[in-house]
Order: structure tokens, then sequence, then C-alpha cells
């Protein structure tokens, strides 16, 4: 109780120290930073949109169903995405597909096989793999992996051609230059974060549940089967999502093994062309004329839609509680 | 009241052994799990020996580390790469000096101010930034610096691109482990009158500290070797280019992505001692990371 006649507050409490400059300035430009983040994804689409539509509105052929990317004469345009489609998400498609299994088997043995003082370093040696850089994934993939699997991938087109994946493609099988090679290099570099994301999920399966699977006389299988797979699905379709996405968005290590390709694939394994990134690159020098530039410009912004829908989906699955 | 004798129990052998087809499932799925961390390991090691292997020769070479490629010719080993590791190293250092403050102001505004609709947008928005392709980021830079802009192909456009790949990194990280920072001690010194800009930057961040800078200097390694960019956002130079904002800069992966069409032997070693190059530099990021989280936790 504050006495009648007793000093009187001269300036107001306030809840959190809120009321001071320091702390108004600090917090201010605290709120500005985590704005610039949210403004900045605005601008990416907005710019690319700004940039892509005149080129769209100029374009004689179907942006969507045309296998043509002709962007030399300015005057002229004719690009669509059919091809670009098809390579970026076979390509993808076939890592994911190779990449889960052996991540799942590597989460599981990281976090219930592995003695506990071996779990840190194992694992430090699978996130190494992310930390090589793309380009030199590239290099090894076309130079030293390419040959290597070439036996292997003309075995698989003359036993399984019948099969869509493994005809003839539409580029040298002996150049290695595929999206079967692609998807291979694409597959080790997705690796680690499915890995990564997978076992944090693993990790924290309840010990009750595996203390009662073994209770009642699971083998260690078992409880792999019975606790930890049901626990984990939906990180681990979360992971397979944001391996997904940084598949589609590779650039260099996919534009230096795939080799052009004369003619529109056909959902071939052993079809050659261009994902998405990987024709903006192969363009990137002769970005100056706005038209043509904006065609590119096109094909990247259904890029950032498609990695933006796979990795809204990613975290809508796991609620957020991923990190990747 | 009977006192009839009960039969006793008749027993059944307590312990059944696991039957066979249940150890041998045990067994297989044992040895695929370990299969998987087997197969894991190939490309790293594969990957690894061959670019020691094939770029040990150029890296020991004189002038390696000190030359650039000016006035040498494509059949012709001789010079080095000092103007591409030039270029890496400045293209990601003003990246960080530019990404560092903003992610570190971001993650301070998510942990400690954060609630409401801005803070779910920012983690949002944290989490699309992570996952937009560098190709993505490089067309961004493109359309708003050099062709709305107007400014030039430039190592800054570069590292401006860079940023935007940098920041989820360090935002996340950074967030991370200023959540590992007990309430105790931002509780102490509320109670003790100081004012909570003064709790976050005098308590909260330095306490954090050793995961922050280790964080930062992942996000580096990241993005050192990133080479989307540089295809789209500058062109390549044979000397050496000190000045950021203007004219062509050579980095290692532009070098080996401008090699990659010379067919000479020459060409093929300077490939090679490049991308190890690059790794050697990853390598130290990543080693000086690991120090950073020692000694800093050490000296407290």
């Amino acid at each position: 109780m504050i006495e009648p006649d007793g000093p009187t507050p001269t300036h107001k409490v306030t809840r959190g120290g809120t009321g001071r400059l320091g702390d108004r300035l600090f917090k201010s430009v605290a709120i500005a930073a985590g704005s610039t983040i949210v403004i900045a994804i605005v601008l990416i689409a907005v710019f690319l949109l700004i940039r892509a539509v005149p080129s769209l509105r100029a374009n004689t052929v179907n942006f969507f169903t045309s296998t043509e990317f002709n962007t030399h004469d300015a005057s002229h345009l004719a690009f669509g995405i059919r091809d670009l489609f098809m390579v970026t998400v076979l390509s993808s498609v076939f890592a994911l597909a190779l990449a889960v299994p052996v991540s799942v088997g590597i989460a599981v043995f990281l976090t219930q096989y592995a003695p506990k003082r071996l779990a840190r370093p194992f694992s430090a040696m699978v996130d190494l793999l992310a930390a090589v850089p793309s380009i030199i994934f590239g290099l090894w993939g076309i130079f030293v992996l390419a040959p290597k699997l070439q036996p292997f991938a003309s075995w698989l087109n003359h036993t399984l051609g019948w099969l869509f994946l493994f005809k003839q493609g539409n580029v040298s099988l002996a150049g290695g230059g595929t999206i079967f090679t692609a998807g291979i290099v694409l597959a080790v570099m997705i690796l680690p974060i499915i890995t990564s994301v997978s076992r944090e999920v693993f990790r924290q399966t309840p010990p009750a549940h595996i203390e009662a699977a073994q209770a009642l006389g699971a083998t260690k299988w078992e409880v792999v089967r019975m606790t930890v797979f049901p626990f984990g699905r939906s990180g681990v379709i979360a992971a397979s999502m944001l391996g997904l996405g940084r598949a589609l968005g590779e650039t260099v290590a996919v534009l230096i093994i795939l080799r052009a390709a004369a003619k529109a694939g056909h959902w071939s394994l052993f079809d050659g062309g261009y994902t998405f990134a990987s024709k903006i690159a192969s363009a990137a020098a002769e970005f100056s004329a706005p038209l043509p530039t904006g065609a590119y410009i096109a094909a990247g912004f259904v890029l950032f839609a498609l990695t933006f829908i796979v990795n809204a989906a990613a975290r809508a699955i796991a609620g957020g509680k991923v990190n990747g | 009241m009977t006192t009839a004798m009960l039969d006793p129990p008749v027993k059944g052998q307590t312990f059944h052994p696991i039957s066979f087809v249940r150890r041998t499932k045990n067994r297989v799925a044992t040895s695929l799990f370990l299969t998987a961390f087997a197969i894991a390991m190939v490309p790293l090691v594969w990957v690894l020996w061959i670019v020691i292997q094939r770029g040990w020769y150029g890296v020991t070479r004189t002038g390696w580390w000190t030359r650039s490629l000016q006035g040498v010719l494509p059949e012709q080993f001789a010079g080095g790469i000092y103007h591409a590791l030039y270029g890496t190293l400045v293209q990601a250092g003003v990246a960080a000096i530019l990404a560092v403050p903003l992610g570190l102001m971001a993650a301070v505004y998510l942990v400690e101010y954060g609630t409401g609709p801005l803070a779910r947008a920012t983690t949002f928005m944290v989490d699309v930034l992570a996952g937009v392709p560098s190709i993505v980021a490089a067309l961004f830079i493109f359309s708003l610096w050099i062709a709305t802009l107007g400014f030039e192909q430039s190592a800054f456009a570069v590292a401006l691109s860079l940023v935007l790949l940098m920041l989820p990194v360090v935002v996340r990280n950074t967030e991370e482990m200023l959540k590992l920072v007990p309430d105790e001690l931002r509780e102490a010194s509320y109670a003790l009158g100081v004012p909570k800009w003064i709790t976050i930057v005098r308590i909260v961040v330095p306490t954090a500290l050793p995961g922050i800078i280790s964080g930062i200097l992942l996000a580096i390694a990241r993005v050192i070797g990133e080479t989307a960019p540089v295809l789209v956002l500058v062109g390549y130079s044979r000397s050496i280019n000190f000045d950021i904002f203007h004219g062509n800069m050579a980095s290692l992966p532009l070098l080996i992505y401008t090699e990659l069409t010379n067919p000479q032997h020459a060409g093929f070693l300077r490939i090679w001692g490049a991308a190890l190059t690059l790794i050697i530099v990853v390598g130290v990021l990543n080693l000086l990371a690991a120090a950073a989280t020692r000694i800093l936790t050490a000296r407290r």
C-alpha cells in the first residue's frame, strides 16, 4: 500500500518493460527482421510473375502442353514446360524411390541398433554427405558413376525394355547422361535430409511403447515394426516430401549429368533432357533480352510453385514438427 | 467347509523359444538396417576418394593457391585458383555479413517476442524459404536487382541470392539455440530490473553464442559451394577482380563449370583440383564450427 502522502510513481509500470525506449526500439528491429523474411517470399513470387507475364503473353504455343522450348527469336517465342516437367518429376520421384528405403533403414539403425557411443559419429558421417557441394556430386555422377552404371543400365534396358520406364530413351545409353544416372545421384544428395528428419522422429518414439512391446516378447524387428514405424510414419512422409523438394530444385548436378535430347522424352529412365532448374541454368549466360529471359523466369515460377506445394504438404503432414 | 484337494495345475513350459521364422525375420531386418547404413557410406567414401586422388596433383602445384589463370592457355597447366578462391570466400562472406544480423534478429523476434499472426507467418515463411531452390533465389535476384533496378551482374548480386539461402538456416539454428536458454536466466535478469532488450543482448544471446556461431559457420559451408546463383548472376573471369560491385568474378564452382568445356588434360586437372579446394574449404568451415562449439563452451 502506498501511503497517501508518500511518493507517487512518476512513470507507469508496464508489463515486460515494453515502455522503455530501448525496449521499443529493439522490439521494432526484431519485428522488422521477421517481417523482412515474410516480405522476401512475397517479393519472390511478385517479381518472378512480373517478369514472366509479358513472355507468357507473347508465347505462341501452350505453356503447359508444349514440349518445345525455343526462345531464340524474341518475336516468335515458343516455350512449353511439358518435357521439363516430365524430366523433373521422373528424376525426382526415381531418386525418392531409391532414397527413402535406405534413409529409413539408416534412421532405424542409428536410433535403435547402433551403440549409443557410436550413434553420434555415425550420424555425423551421414550428415557429411549433405556438406559435399552439389557440383562435386555432378562431376562424380557423370565422370565416375555413369561409366560404372553403364552395364547395369543396358542390362535393365535389355531385360525390362518392355516396361515404359526402361525402354530406349532419347539419348545415348552409353554416355550415361540419363535420368537414371541423375536420379541415383539425386538419391545420394537427398539421403542425408530424409535420414536426419526420420532419425529425429524415430528418436521420439515413447520408451513406454518400446518397453511394452519388449515385455510381450517381441524381437527387435517386431519392436521396430510395432512401435517405431507406426509412431514415425507421418514424420517419414514429411521427410520424403522435404527430400522431394530438394530433388525438384537441384540444379547443377543435374545440369552436368543430363545430356540434351533432340526430341521430347516419354517417361523412360533412359531419357535425357532438362529439368526446370537445369534448363534455366543452361541458358543463364544468355539472359539479356527481357522476353526470352521471361520464358525461363516463367519456368522458374512453376518450379517455385512446385517446391512450395511439396514443402507446404510436408509441413502440414508433420504438423510443423520437422526441421530440415 | 470342504477340504478337497485341488488338482495341481498343469505347468506348461514358461518360456517358448523364439520360433525360427521370427528369429530369421529379425536377423534379416538387422542386416538390412546395417546394409542401409553401409550403402550411404559408399558414395561418401567414393566421392571423397576420387576428389582427393584426382585433385591432389593440382592443389600441390606451386602457385595453385597464389596465382590466377590470367594469360594461361586452356591446354597449359599453370597458374592457380587464387582468383576463384577469393570470389568464393568474398561472396559467401558478404552474404554472411548481410544474413547474420537479419537472421539473428528474426530468431530473437520469434523466440522472445513472437506471438500472433506475424510470428506464425514468419515461421511459415522461414520454412518456405528453406525449400526455395537456389536457382529460384538466383532468378529472383536477377528479376529484382538486375532486370528491375538496373544494376549490372556482379558478385554482390550473387551474395544477395546467397543471403536468401543462408537466412532460413541461420534463423532456425539460432531459434533452437535461444530456446535452449533456461527461462530462469531471463527471469533472474528481469527481477533485477534489467530491461528486456538488455536481458536479450547481455544474457540470452551470449549464453547461446557457441551454438549460434557454429550454426552460422555451417550455414556458410552450406552456401559456399552453390553453383546456380553464380551461373545466373555473375560472369566468369580468368583473372582476379577485387571489386564486388562491378565486373566478372570467378568462384570455385564457376571455374569448375567453365573448365568442363575444356577437353584438355589441364582442364581435367583444374576441375578436380578446384573440386578438392572446395572440399577443403567446406571441411575447414565444418571443423571451425565444431571447434567454436567446443572452445566457447569450455570457456564458461
